[in-house]
């Protein structure tokens, strides 16, 4: 940026300090800040597995249209202490701006004095106490502070901090609006604010809510009808369980916290073969448990819906980070061959729409569906318009009235139907009795080891996924039709390409996408148009082995031989897709 | 109703003289003497010649995989808490790789009835040392005889603060029968723990072996009212094995303290006009 030119909505916000300092708390009321303003934020945040100490962070992404991803170049930057200084430093843009504890002396800023950067040290621990707050509360300052710099009305954040302290009342609300207040004025009447060239400036919109992939999986499932979810707390996708949880009495809900992951699996498969719709969460781990009771879905065609929150395994792995290593895993998770589905959304309303028409699949097909999601889409907040309930119905699927039981001599659960979905009934209705049978079994579901039965049994389930393959959405080529070079990925790797595609629009590189969000069955036939169209083909994965790129080859011959891979436990940034593209495909 | 009533076309495939003929025949007298609809009842069920049972009854059946008839029948149970719900598995099942789900079960107090085939030996994988096994007995898995102790279920079950803890034994059959009834009855988790001699590889625990030990607790004037009591009887084996019930008491079961189905059961709640919009307006 011009030494003069001033910024107007387009910022990348951070804050930082050590676990326990309220780092999370503090990012989600600048996010919704700035949206409630009518502003779009994407926001990310870093954290290790611990509860106090280690290093924090939480940045927000600001502009005017919609945005996917955060950005690596930090515009202004809250520093709780040192570290935040020493680890973001060259994160900073040119004319950056840093708010730091003024009275904390052993925050050293002379490294900064060679960034090209502005240097706005505020008494923030003073400002709380003197307000009659505790020294944890500098956050609310910080926040203040922050948007008098960027000349950002205070109402915004007004209203944040009474909405997001409500429950704690009126007394609790007003102690946090004054410190914010202690922290906008200390700022506007010690700096001259216009000299700082980055600026934010609310504009008219609908309201729009700030909410995370998990969140949107959640809400997802209650508008999908799910009424019963059995989980195990496993980092990333725990905020899943807390989120229906908290919804709990508004939706009618049972939320089971189970003794392990093996148990929260079963307990979802009793509950959907009783008739409910139920759903259970884990990550790779928690998953790895479950594989058994995932054959047990399929052996006994019953609906169940998973949504596999991805982190960086093997093992223990990096619990509070990114990766999508666990895709070739659900393809093949559990002993033998039977159909599943796996959908991987690209971002927050993906997740949402997604998840409504997992349930619909699961009972459809009687088979077990995933929403495949990770760390990064599963935390990150996003401002986003409200979903809207109608575009997917609820589709139960066969499932028989009591009045056609009724009229059965003698019902067969798993008739050998045509299209391989054999009517269900649930346990208690009259005439519907029948044997729910991991053991291979005949078309009333007692175990048989009959041969023909086998072959024919196996030919049923299999069978559904060819039908699956015709009804699930073609993976969506994004860009022109025709370009220089074409990315393909699928899962939350969306977002950064997309914002990266922004910076070669900009620069008039013609560059389209392909991103696939149903992965299985694979949806061979598009793929195969895009690449025979392509004049280069790009694989952009958060993993080490290009498992996208493995299943493009075994579906349909083509290998794909450049990749951008990482498997760092971080997601892409736009800026580095960019760069590694124009680097490595000059024309 | 009667009991033949819940025969199915398919007969039990266990080993002439094998205990859980017994089982199966208390089973059925147990749900025509309460005269259940078998279409109200799900029994569900593990993995080993217990579990085989699934083609013997017919009720609605759910045959789980090994260790994990529990989870299923609780998730059964809260979302239709109008059903009966009934698990049965074997020794390994239970106590072994389904350990965790049983204590849990326990404490939940989920209102289940927990049938356990016990014939303290792994008899569907050819006779291996189970967790009920007796120390130094000799299998094909521990030919130099068992080096555990032998886990007590009973007390286990206490510990694990079931409110309905039993033994029975399937060479009483009669009695077998009223322990399931009161069992069924109970509202709340209960354990039936059932001697089961395995005809063909357990040698040790034999009809002749139980039918020698075994004697009625409640015969004798005990009351299950007193957990210490129950701690007491439930290190009783040797000579004297008592059957019986060894300790009941009322609590609310897991179910009946859940908010979201005390106007009706979770399957029958309507999924028309289900509307978000006021949790969408929370995350503005």
């Amino acid at each position: 940026m011009k030494q003069n030119s001033i910024s107007i909505n387009n910022l990348n916000w951070k804050i930082a300090g050590e676990a326990g300092y309220g780092i999370k708390a503090s990012g989600l009321m600048f996010a919704k800040a700035c949206a409630r303003g009518g502003l779009q934020i994407f926001d990310y945040s870093e954290y290790p597995s611990l509860i106090r100490g280690g290093h924090n962070t939480y940045q927000v992404n600001v502009s005017e249209e919609e945005v996917f991803s955060p950005q690596s170049e930090v515009n202004l930057l809250v520093a709780l202490n040192q570290d935040t200084i020493d680890f973001h430093k060259d994160e900073l843009s040119n004319q950056a701006g840093v708010i730091y504890e003024q009275e904390d002396k052993k925050i050293e800023i002379t490294s900064l004095k060679k960034n090209n950067c502005q240097l706005f040290p505020v008494p923030l621990s003073r400002l709380a106490k003197e307000n009659g707050g505790k020294e944890i509360m500098r956050n609310s300052v910080a926040l203040g502070a922050s948007f008098a710099l960027l000349n950002y009305d205070f109402k915004y954040l007004q209203s944040v901090i009474q909405d997001s302290f409500q429950k704690k009342g009126k007394e609790v609300i007003d102690l946090n609006v004054k410190i914010a207040e202690a922290g906008f004025n200390y700022v506007s009447q010690n700096f001259d604010v216009a000299k700082y060239p980055y600026q934010l400036k609310h504009l008219k919109s609908s309201p729009r809510m700030v909410l995370t992939g998990n969140e949107a999986i959640a809400l997802g499932a209650i508008q999908a009808g799910c009424k019963f979810i059995s989980a195990y707390p496993m980092t990333p996708a725990t905020p899943i369980l807390h989120y229906l949880a908290s919804q709990q009495k508004n939706h009618n809900l049972i939320v089971k916290q189970t003794e392990d992951e093996i148990s929260a699996i079963t307990m979802a498969i009793g509950a959907n073969y009783a008739g409910v719709r139920a759903m259970t969460c884990t990550s790779g781990g928690g998953f790895s448990l479950m594989v058994e009771g995932l054959g047990l879905a399929g052996m006994t065609e019953t609906p169940l819906v998973i949504a596999e929150v991805q982190r960086p395994g093997p093992a223990t792995g990096l619990p509070t980070w990114t990766e999508q290593a666990d895709l070739r895993f659900l393809i093949h998770a559990a002993q033998g061959e039977f159909p599943r589905i796996i959908i991987a959304p690209g971002d927050v309303e993906e997740s949402f729409y997604a998840t409504q028409s997992a349930f619909n699949l699961a009972e459809k097909y009687q088979l077990p569906v995933f929403i495949l999601s990770d760390k990064f889409l599963a935390e990150s907040n996003k401002s986003q318009e409200f979903f809207d309930p109608k575009i997917i119905k609820i589709e139960r699927g066969a499932l028989l009235t009591n009045t056609q039981l009724q009229k059965m001599r003698k019902y067969r659960r798993y008739a050998f139907a045509k299209s391989g979905i054999s009517p269900r009934s649930i346990p208690g209705q009259k005439g519907g009795i029948f044997n729910a049978n991991s053991d291979e079994h005949d078309q009333f579901g007692y175990s048989s080891e009959d041969a023909e039965n086998r072959a024919r049994m196996m030919e049923k389930r299999l069978g559904k996924l060819d039908q699956v393959a015709l009804e699930i959405p073609d993976p969506i080529l994004y860009g022109p039709a025709k370009a220089d070079l074409t990315l393909i990925a699928w899962g939350s790797t969306k977002g950064p390409i997309i914002e990266a595609m922004k910076l070669f629009e900009k620069n008039r590189i013609r560059v389209n996408f392909l991103h696939v969000m149903y992965v299985y069955p694979f949806p061979a036939e598009k793929v195969k148009e895009v690449i025979r169209k392509a004049k280069k083909m790009v694989l952009i994965e958060n993993n080490a082995t290009a498992q996208l790129g493995s299943l493009i080859r075994e579906f349909t011959g083509i290998e794909i031989d450049r990749k951008l891979l990482k498997f760092s436990g971080r997601p892409f940034y736009p800026s580095e897709i960019y760069q590694y593209l124009t680097d490595n495909f000059k024309k | 109703m009667k009991p033949e009533d819940l025969n199915t076309p398919h007969k039990p495939t266990w080993c002439p003289g094998c205990g859980n003929y017994a089982i199966w025949v208390a089973l059925k007298n147990a749900v025509a003497k309460l005269e259940l609809d078998p279409s109200r009842v799900v029994i569900s069920y593990g993995i080993g010649c217990s579990g085989n049972e699934n083609n013997f009854v017919g009720t609605y059946a759910f045959h789980s995989l090994h260790g994990r008839p529990v989870p299923p029948a609780n998730g059964i149970k809260m979302v239709n808490h109008e059903l009966t719900v009934i698990a049965v598995s074997g020794d390994g099942d239970a106590y072994g790789e389904g350990g965790n789900h049983f204590i849990h079960a326990c404490r939940g107090n989920h209102d289940i009835t927990y049938l356990v085939h016990n014939n303290e030996m792994y008899s569907l994988t050819t006779g291996q040392a189970s967790p009920t096994s007796q120390k130094g007995m000799p299998s094909k898995s521990t030919p130099e005889g068992v080096l555990e102790r032998p886990l007590n279920p009973i007390a286990l079950a206490l510990t694990a603060e079931a409110t309905f803890v039993a033994r029975g034994f399937s060479g009483k059959e009669e009695h077998l029968t009223d322990l399931m009834v009161k069992a069924i009855q109970h509202k709340g988790f209960s354990l039936v723990d059932i001697l089961q001699p395995c005809v063909t590889f357990n040698k040790l625990n034999t009809f002749p072996y139980f039918y020698e030990r075994v004697y009625d607790l409640q015969k004798e004037g005990y009351q299950p009212n007193d957990k210490e009591k129950a701690f007491k009887k439930a290190q009783e084996w040797g000579e004297r094995i008592p059957i019986g019930i060894f300790y009941q008491e009322k609590r609310p079961a897991y179910h009946s303290e859940l908010f979201s189905i005390k106007e009706k059961p979770l399957v029958r709640q309507s999924l028309a006009g289900i509307d978000i919009t006021k949790s969408m307006r929370e995350l503005v």
